[in-house]
């Protein structure tokens, strides 16, 4: 069961999209978060949506994994929704019963609400579907790599996650063998309340973190070994390389941006 | 041949305990040997292992890695880039998701120009038999997988020595087999230096020199066909005698007159059929 743990789920493809560079497709996602956020009419928010319908087509993503992402948020979208339809103060009512008001605005606010957190995480989730975690730390390293003159340790923060995300799978089967053995000497994992159950955990717990240190220990000193020293001097065998694609891509973006405001302005 | 490794008169304590874990050994390794460091748990033998490489420095003595010394801090990275090291647990050695970017941490760390990267992680990878793999997850290779993919990562520094500290003590007999394999056409086709630290017999006698550790002294020294007679005295050691070696040991117990030098199954076989014979 722990095996079916994903995080930012990648679906690997050869479309234009997966082709892009992972800083290109950085870059987009912000510029794309900025239009959502300077859209300020209907016009507006359908062209971002038309945008990442668009990527999504050409990415083969289905609607359905679009919309599976906005699932763990429900609750979030339903209670920002909730508090705009209710406590939005104004005068327009449209419904006016007891204590329960809703007016026009709150109605708006709402919709508007909804619609920009549905389109802003499910935008961010077309970056993860598109672009594996590897690339993703590699982009983030490169793209910051000019804070390395503020002395911020880029190269070491992107190994740091890149180390992370490599020992994901073989903690979860470290977390595994300590269950089976747990169970094996008659730990009750599944059953009881809810504080009974996180007691049950500690025995679980202790020892993959004793394992994780240990792993760490011998981790850094095979890296040692291997002549690490820190970002400084490194070289690096894989190239990122910016093709026509990547230019194209960007323009569209820029596009983006510049349709919202058009349309901001002249109130579409 | 040349000496790569020399050790002169080096002890070592760990911080805080009385007695040393090394002491007073004295030791020359020749470029291109195959020398198998033998031991009981505690002889010292992962602590001399580390002594060669400069992860740990002597109390006393001194360590030559080509004429350089461990214990000068400025040529540690020419040490290390000289010696490499695998350890035992694969899973903890492999920092990278895909194979080749894990082959290339070491080069990639050296400033390595990224073409020759290329060529380095590709010719390594092919050494130990591991290129068709290149683009896999390492969690999703085998015991013996993962850890030809840490001597590959190793390989691609173009070290003159391989030191292996125990690399088939998790595996299975078929991953021991394919790591053995793979490191001993290391040191009979590419001409690299391989010091391997273990406690199987039948690893050691594939070597072209064995070394014995007791109580961090070194006791024995010679060739797999000088030290496997000495059944007695491996014994009083903590050591387990070969299987052949041991059933040529009692026949001569029960008044046969065998030779002990034979170090493989096959070669203790054909000793006994030949006594049999005669």
């Amino acid at each position: 069961m722990l095996k079916d743990i994903t995080l930012g789920q990648y679906f690997p493809d050869d479309t234009p999209v997966h082709c892009l560079d992972p800083r290109t497709k950085l870059i987009l996602t912000v510029v794309y978060i900025a239009a959502l956020f300077m859209a300020g009419s209907v016009g507006g928010y359908m062209l971002v949506a038309l945008w990442l319908a668009a990527a999504a087509g050409i990415s083969h993503i289905k609607p359905k994994a679009l919309f599976k992402g906005l699932k763990p948020l429900l609750f979030l979208i339903i209670f920002t929704a909730v508090i705009n339809l209710f406590f939005t103060s104004g005068e327009d009512y449209l419904i006016q019963w007891r204590f329960i008001k809703i007016t026009y605005t709150g109605l708006k606010n709402a919709i508007v609400m909804v619609v920009r957190v549905m389109l802003l995480v499910s935008g961010t989730f077309m970056l993860t579907y598109t672009t594996s975690p590897l690339s993703i730390t590699d982009g983030l390293e490169r793209l910051l790599n000019p804070l390395k003159k503020l002395h911020v340790p880029v190269y070491e923060l992107s190994l740091m996650m890149s180390i992370a995300l490599r020992f994901i799978p073989t903690l979860i089967e470290e977390t595994d063998r300590i269950m089976s053995a747990q169970k094996a000497r008659g730990a009750d994992l599944e059953t009881g309340s809810l504080v009974e159950r996180a007691k049950a955990l500690l025995p679980l717990l202790i020892p993959l973190f004793v394992s994780a240190f240990r792993r760490a220990d011998e981790l850094a000193l095979a890296m040692e070994c291997r002549c690490y020293n820190g970002g400084e001097g490194r070289t690096r065998m894989k190239q990122l390389r910016m093709k026509r694609g990547d230019g194209a891509a960007l323009l569209l973006g820029a596009a983006l941006v510049a349709g919202v405001l058009l349309l901001r302005r002249f109130g579409i | 041949m040349e000496p790569v490794i020399q050790i002169r008169g080096l002890s070592f304590s760990y911080p805080e305990t009385a007695a040393p874990a090394l002491s007073d050994i004295d030791l020359t390794i020749e470029q291109g040997s195959f020398v198998a460091v033998l031991g009981a748990n505690g002889s010292g033998k992962s602590t001399l292992a580390k002594h060669l490489n400069a992860i740990l420095v002597p109390t006393a003595g001194q360590v030559l890695v080509d004429g350089l010394d461990t214990a000068n801090e400025d040529d540690l990275l020419g040490i290390r880039r000289r010696v490499g090291m695998v350890f035992q647990n694969p899973d903890n050695q492999i920092v990278a998701n895909v194979v080749e970017d894990d082959v290339a941490f070491a080069p990639e760390n050296l400033g390595v120009p990224s073409e020759e990267i290329r060529r380095r992680v590709d010719s390594a990878l092919r050494q130990v038999g591991m290129y068709e793999l290149r683009m896999h997850a390492p969690h999703l290779l085998s015991g013996g997988q993962k850890q030809r993919v840490a001597i590959a990562g190793i390989l691609a520094m173009e070290p003159e020595v391989l030191v292996l500290d125990e690399p088939t003590a998790m595996l299975d007999p078929r991953g021991r087999r394919e790591v053995m394999d793979a490191v001993e056409a290391l040191c009979r086709d590419r001409g690299i230096t391989v010091v391997l630290i273990t406690h199987h017999m039948e690893e050691a006698a594939r070597a072209d020199r064995i070394i014995v550790l007791a109580a961090g002294r070194l006791v024995m020294d010679g060739t797999p066909r000088e030290i496997f007679p000495q059944a007695e005295r491996l014994r009083s050691l903590s050591l387990a005698v070969p299987d052949g070696t041991e059933l040529i040991e009692s026949l001569n117990a029960a008044g046969m007159e065998l030779p002990m030098d034979g170090l493989t199954d096959e070669e203790c076989a054909s000793i006994i059929w030949e006594g049999l014979c005669r």
